[in-house]
C-alpha cells in the first residue's frame, strides 16, 4: 500500500488527533466568548464564520485525513466548493438586486 | 441468460437472486430500461389526453374521457394535473432512467472494459429507490387528492396549497435518492476501472458524457432535495419558507408566519432544474457520437475539442439558472451576470454539434436505423438550440417567457433531440444486449413517420409563442384575442401527436419480435471499435468479458491508412 | 472476477473505491448543507430586522455549547477507533466505537431536551421563518446523527465487525469510511452552532 500505515506513523497520528482535540476545545470556547464582544452584526458573522472555519479546516485536515490526500479527491472538493459559493452567495446577491416598482 | 465455464459462480442463484435483486449492472440496466419505456409511453398518453383537450374543447376525451367525469372533458385542475404529471414523469422516469439508468449502466461498465460497476449493491438500490419512486408518484393519480397540479416546477404559493403536491415531493426524495446513489457509483466506476491502458483520452464520447453528467447529479440534486424538505414543511408542518407576510388565498389572509419567499423556492429549484437539462442532453450526445463515429467509419472530428466542450458545458450549467427567472423583478446585475453566462454556455454546444456535423464529411455513410436517428439529431437539436438563444437574452425573453414558444424549444431539444438518440442507443446495442439484430425495414418504419410528426407537433408551438399564446392554459387559448389567429395549429399538432404515438407500434413489435426470431448478432455486427463489442452477445454474467482486456488503442481507429480492416478495435495491439 | 481496488490502492489515482465513493457523497452532502445554510441567508434578508436574533434568543448556548464539545469528542474517539484497527487492537477499537455511540446518544439526548423545551413553550417550526429554518437544520443534522449510529452500531456488533476475522483491512477501509461521514456531521455542527445559536 502507497500509505504509510506502520505503526510508528499512526503513533505519530494519535499524536496529532489529541493535539487538533485540545485546539477545537479551545476554539469552541473562543467562538462562544467571541460572541459576547461588542462589534457590528456583519463583523460578528465575519468573526464567527473565520472561526468555525479554522475548526473546520483542522476536523477537515486531520480527521479526515486531508492533508495528505490523493489530487483526485482535493479537485473534487474544490469544484465542490466552487459550487457551494455560487448556491450561498448568487441567491443572496439576487436578493439584493432587485427592481424598484 | 448464457453462462460459461469462466463463471465463477459459488451458488446456483435463485430466479429472486438473478432476475429481481440482482446486483448485475446488465440486469439492473434492463429493468431501468423497462421502467423507463413503460413510464415514457405513460407520460405520452397523459400528454396525448390533454392535446385531445386542445383541439377539441368541451368534446369528450374518447376511451378514457369517463375518468375525468361525467362530461368525459378536463375540468382546468384536472388539466393542470396532466401538465404537471407529464413533464415530471418524461423527465424523472423516463428519460433520465433511460438514459443513465438504462443505457449508462448497461454500456459503461463494458466500454471501459470491467466486470460491474465499482458497488454492485449500491447499483441495486438505485435501481428500487427509483422503482419506489416511480410506483408512489403514478399512485398519486389514485390518491383521494389526485395528482400534483403545481407544474413540474412546484411554485409556491400554489405548490403549498395545492392538491397532490405532498404525494410528489415524496416521490422526489426516492427519485433524488436514486440518482445520488447512481451517479456516486457512475464516477467511482468510470475513474477506477477502467481496463490497463485505457486512458482518459481514449475513452469513448459516451463513458465522458456520462462522467459528467454524474458530477451534474451529484452536485446540483442536493439544493433540491433542500428545497423538496423545506416545501414538505410548508405543506405539512405550517412553516412558511416560501409564503410572504400577508399572502391572501381565496380571499383570507393565511395564517402562518410569513416572512418567507416564492423566490428562494425558484433560485434553489433552478439551481437543479437548469443542470438537469444538460443531465438530458449530454449522454444523448455521447450516443450521437458513437453512433455517427461508427457509420461514417471516421473517427469523430475534433475528439478532444468535444471532451473539453462537456466539461466546460457541465461547468458553466451551474451558474446559467436563473435565466428561468428574468421575469421575478430582478435588477441588471443579476439580469446582465446571467445573459451572459447563458450566451456563453452555447459555444460549447455549438462546439459539439458542429464536430458532429464536420464528422459526416468525407465519411463511408451508412445509413441503417440507428444512423438515421443518429443523423436527425443534428439539426432537431440545432432547432432546439437555436430557438433557445432569444429565450436566453432577457430582452426577448421577457416576450416570450411561457408562452408555447418556450414548450416548442425545449421539446425539440428533448424529444426529437435526446429521444431520437435514445431511439438510436437502442437500435444500436439491442444486438450487445439480447444476441439478436433488430429489423430494419420495422426500424425505418419507426423512423420516419416520428420525424416527420415530431416536427409537426413543435414546429407550431413557436408560431403560437410569438403570437403570445401562454403555456398551461386548460383552454389552449381561446379566452385570448391574440391568440384566435393560430388557434387553428391546435388541431393539427393534436393529429400530428397520435399519429406519432401509432408510429412507435413498429418500434414495439420490432423489440418483442427481435427477442424472439431476430436474426443471430454475432459479437461485433456493427464492426464497431469500443470494448463493449469484444464481450459476447449477450456478455456474460457477472464477468462480461471472456478473454483478458487490455487497451492499445484510441476509441475511434477507424479506416487507419494501411490497415487491414476500415477499423482497429481498441484490444488490439 | 471480483470488483478490484476494494483494499489495494489502483496506482494511477491512489485511491480505493470506497474512499473514492464516500468522499463524493460527502460532497454531495456539502451542497445539500449548503442549500439549507443559503435559505438561512435569503430568509435572514427576507424577515425584518433584528427579527431572528429575538427568536434566537429562545435558544439555550451553554447547552449547545456541550453539545458542540461532546461532538467534537466523538470525532476524536471516532479516528481512535480506526486507528486502534490500525495498529491490530480490536478490543481498543470497540472501546472507542463504544465512546463515540455513547456520545452521539448523549448529543441526541441533549438535542431532545431542547426540542421539547421549545414545544412545551408553544414554540414551533411553525412560529417564524427561524424556527423554521432552526428546527429543519438541526433536524436534518439529527437525522445524520441517527443514520451514523446505525451503521456505528452494525460495525460494533458482530453482525458487521466479524469481517475483522476474514478481512481485516477491508474491515478498517469501511471504518475508515464511516468516520470520513462523521467528521463531516461534525463539521456540520461546527458551522450550525455560532450560525444559530450566536449570530
Amino acid at each position: 500500500m502507497s500509505t504509510d500505515h506502520s505503526t510508528e506513523s499512526i503513533q505519530d497520528h494519535i499524536r496529532v488527533y489529541l493535539i487538533v482535540f485540545g485546539a477545537l476545545a479551545i476554539l469552541t470556547v473562543v467562538t462562544v466568548l467571541a460572541s459576547y464582544l461588542n462589534v457590528s452584526t456583519s463583523e460578528g458573522i465575519f468573526l464567527a464564520l473565520i472561526i468555525a472555519s479554522v475548526k473546520a479546516s483542522l476536523v477537515a485536515g486531520y480527521f479526515m485525513h486531508l492533508i495528505s490526500e490523493k489530487n483526485t479527491i482535493i479537485w473534487i472538493l474544490l469544484l465542490t466548493g466552487i459550487f457551494l459559493f455560487v448556491v450561498m452567495f448568487l441567491p443572496l446577491i439576487s436578493a439584493t438586486d432587485q427592481v424598484n416598482i | 441468460m448464457s453462462t460459461s465455464s469462466h463463471n465463477h459462480d459459488h451458488h446456483d442463484e435463485g430466479f429472486i437472486r438473478k432476475y429481481i435483486f440482482s446486483v448485475d449492472h446488465k440486469i439492473i440496466g434492463l429493468q431501468y430500461g423497462i421502467s423507463a419505456l413503460v413510464f415514457l409511453l405513460f407520460g405520452f398518453s397523459l400528454m396525448a389526453i390533454m392535446r385531445w383537450q386542445l383541439a377539441y374543447p368541451g368534446t369528450a376525451v374518447p376511451i378514457v374521457g369517463f375518468l375525468f367525469g361525467e362530461s368525459g372533458t378536463l375540468a382546468p385542475e384536472q388539466y393542470n394535473s396532466l401538465g404537471a404529471m407529464h413533464g415530471t414523469i418524461m423527465i424523472f422516469l423516463g428519460v433520465v432512467p433511460l438514459s443513465v439508468g438504462a443505457l449508462g449502466n448497461y454500456i459503461i461498465p463494458l466500454q471501459i472494459g470491467t466486470v460491474d460497476m465499482a458497488f454492485p449493491k449500491l447499483n441495486a438500490a438505485s435501481f428500487w429507490s427509483f422503482f419506489v419512486g416511480g410506483v408512489i408518484m403514478v399512485s398519486s393519480f389514485f390518491m383521494p387528492e389526485g395528482a400534483a397540479r403545481s407544474g413540474w416546477t412546484s411554485y409556491p404559493p400554489l405548490s403549498i396549497f395545492e392538491n397532490g403536491q405532498t404525494i410528489w415531493l415524496l416521490s422526489m426524495v426516492f427519485l433524488i435518492t436514486s440518482s445520488l446513489l447512481g451517479s456516486i457509483n457512475f464516477i467511482v466506476t468510470i475513474v477506477q476501472l477502467r481496463a490497463p491502458g485505457l486512458t482518459w483520452m481514449r475513452l469513448p464520447l459516451f463513458v465522458w458524457s456520462q462522467f459528467v453528467t454524474s458530477f451534474l447529479l451529484v452536485l446540483a440534486f442536493p439544493p433540491l432535495e433542500a428545497a423538496a424538505v423545506l416545501q414538505l414543511m410548508d405543506r405539512v408542518a405550517g412553516t412558511s419558507f416560501f409564503l410572504p407576510s400577508g399572502l391572501v388565498v381565496s380571499g383570507e389572509i393565511v395564517d402562518v408566519a410569513g416572512s418567507g419567499s416564492p423566490l428562494l423556492w425558484q433560485h434553489l429549484f433552478w439551481f437543479l432544474a437548469h443542470p438537469e437539462v444538460y443531465v438530458l442532453i449530454l449522454p444523448a450526445m455521447g450516443i450521437v457520437a458513437e453512433i455517427l463515429t461508427n457509420n461514417t467509419r471516421k473517427p469523430i472530428w475534433g475528439f478532444k475539442s468535444i471532451v473539453y466542450s462537456m466539461i466546460f458545458l457541465g461547468f458553466v450549467s451551474f451558474i446559467v439558472w436563473a435565466h428561468h427567472m428574468f421575469l421575478t423583478g430582478m435588477g441588471q446585475a443579476m439580469s446582465a451576470f446571467f445573459q451572459t453566462t447563458t450566451m456563453i454556455i452555447s459555444i460549447p454546444s455549438v462546439v459539439i454539434l458542429t464536430s458532429f456535423f464536420l464528422s459526416l464529411w468525407g465519411g463511408s455513410i451508412r445509413f441503417n436505423t440507428p444512423m438515421l436517428f443518429a443523423l436527425s439529431f443534428l439539426p432537431m437539436f440545432g432547432i432546439g438550440g437555436l430557438t433557445g438563444l432569444p429565450l436566453g437574452l432577457a430582452a426577448t425573453d421577457i416576450y416570450l417567457h411561457d408562452t408555447y414558444y418556450v414548450i416548442g424549444h425545449f421539446h425539440y431539444v428533448v424529444a426529437p433531440g435526446t429521444i431520437f438518440a435514445l431511439f438510436a442507443g437502442i437500435y444500436y446495442w439491442f444486438p450487445k444486449i439480447t444476441g439478436k439484430k433488430m429489423n430494419e425495414i420495422l426500424g425505418k418504419l419507426h423512423f420516419w413517420p416520428s420525424l416527420i410528426f415530431m416536427n409537426g407537433i413543435f414546429m407550431p408551438m413557436f408560431i403560437q409563442g410569438l403570437a403570445g399564446v401562454s403555456r398551461r392554459l386548460s383552454d389552449g387559448g381561446e379566452a385570448y384575442a391574440h391568440a384566435s389567429g393560430v388557434l387553428h395549429w391546435n388541431e393539427f399538432m393534436t393529429v400530428s401527436a397520435f399519429l406519432l404515438g401509432i408510429a412507435q407500434i413498429p418500434f414495439i413489435i420490432n423489440i418483442i419480435m427481435s427477442l424472439y426470431s431476430g436474426e443471430k448478432a454475432g459479437r461485433n455486427p456493427w464492426d464497431s471499435t469500443t470494448l463493449e463489442w469484444a464481450a459476447p452477445s449477450p456478455p456474460l454474467a457477472h464477468v462480461n468479458f471472456d478473454s483478458e482486456i487490455t487497451v492499445h488503442q484510441s476509441a475511434y481507429e477507424y479506416s487507419v491508412p494501411d490497415s487491414k480492416k476500415d477499423f482497429i478495435p481498441q484490444t488490439e495491439k | 472476477m471480483e470488483v478490484p481496488y476494494i483494499v489495494k490502492e489502483r496506482e494511477d489515482t491512489g485511491l480505493i473505491n470506497s474512499k473514492l465513493g464516500i468522499w463524493i457523497f460527502l460532497a454531495s452532502e456539502v451542497m445539500l448543507f449548503g442549500g439549507l445554510f443559503s435559505a438561512y441567508i435569503f430568509l435572514r434578508l427576507a424577515a425584518p430586522p433584528g427579527d431572528f436574533a429575538y427568536w434566537a434568543s429562545n435558544l439555550s448556548v451553554p447547552l449547545a455549547t456541550v453539545n458542540t464539545l461532546v461532538l467534537i469528542s466523538s470525532s476524536v474517539s471516532m479516528v481512535m477507533a480506526w486507528a486502534s484497527l490500525k495498529l491490530n487492537d480490536f478490543s481498543k477499537y470497540k472501546m472507542y466505537m463504544g465512546i463515540t455511540l455513547l456520545c452521539s446518544l448523549i448529543f441526541l439526548v441533549i438535542k431532545y431536551f431542547e426540542y421539547t423545551s421549545k414545544f412545551h413553550h408553544g414554540i414551533y417550526p411553525s412560529s417564524s421563518t427561524f424556527m423554521a429554518i432552526y428546527f429543519t437544520l438541526t433536524g436534518l443534522h439529527g437525522l445524520h446523527i441517527i443514520g451514523g449510529m446505525i451503521v456505528m452500531v452494525y460495525f460494533w456488533l458482530p453482525v458487521g465487525s466479524k469481517l475483522w476475522d476474514s478481512q481485516p483491512e477491508h474491515f478498517a477501509n469501511r471504518v475508515e469510511a464511516l468516520g470520513l461521514y462523521w467528521h463531516f456531521v461534525d463539521l456540520v455542527w461546527i458551522f450550525l452552532f455560532p450560525v444559530l445559536y450566536l449570530l
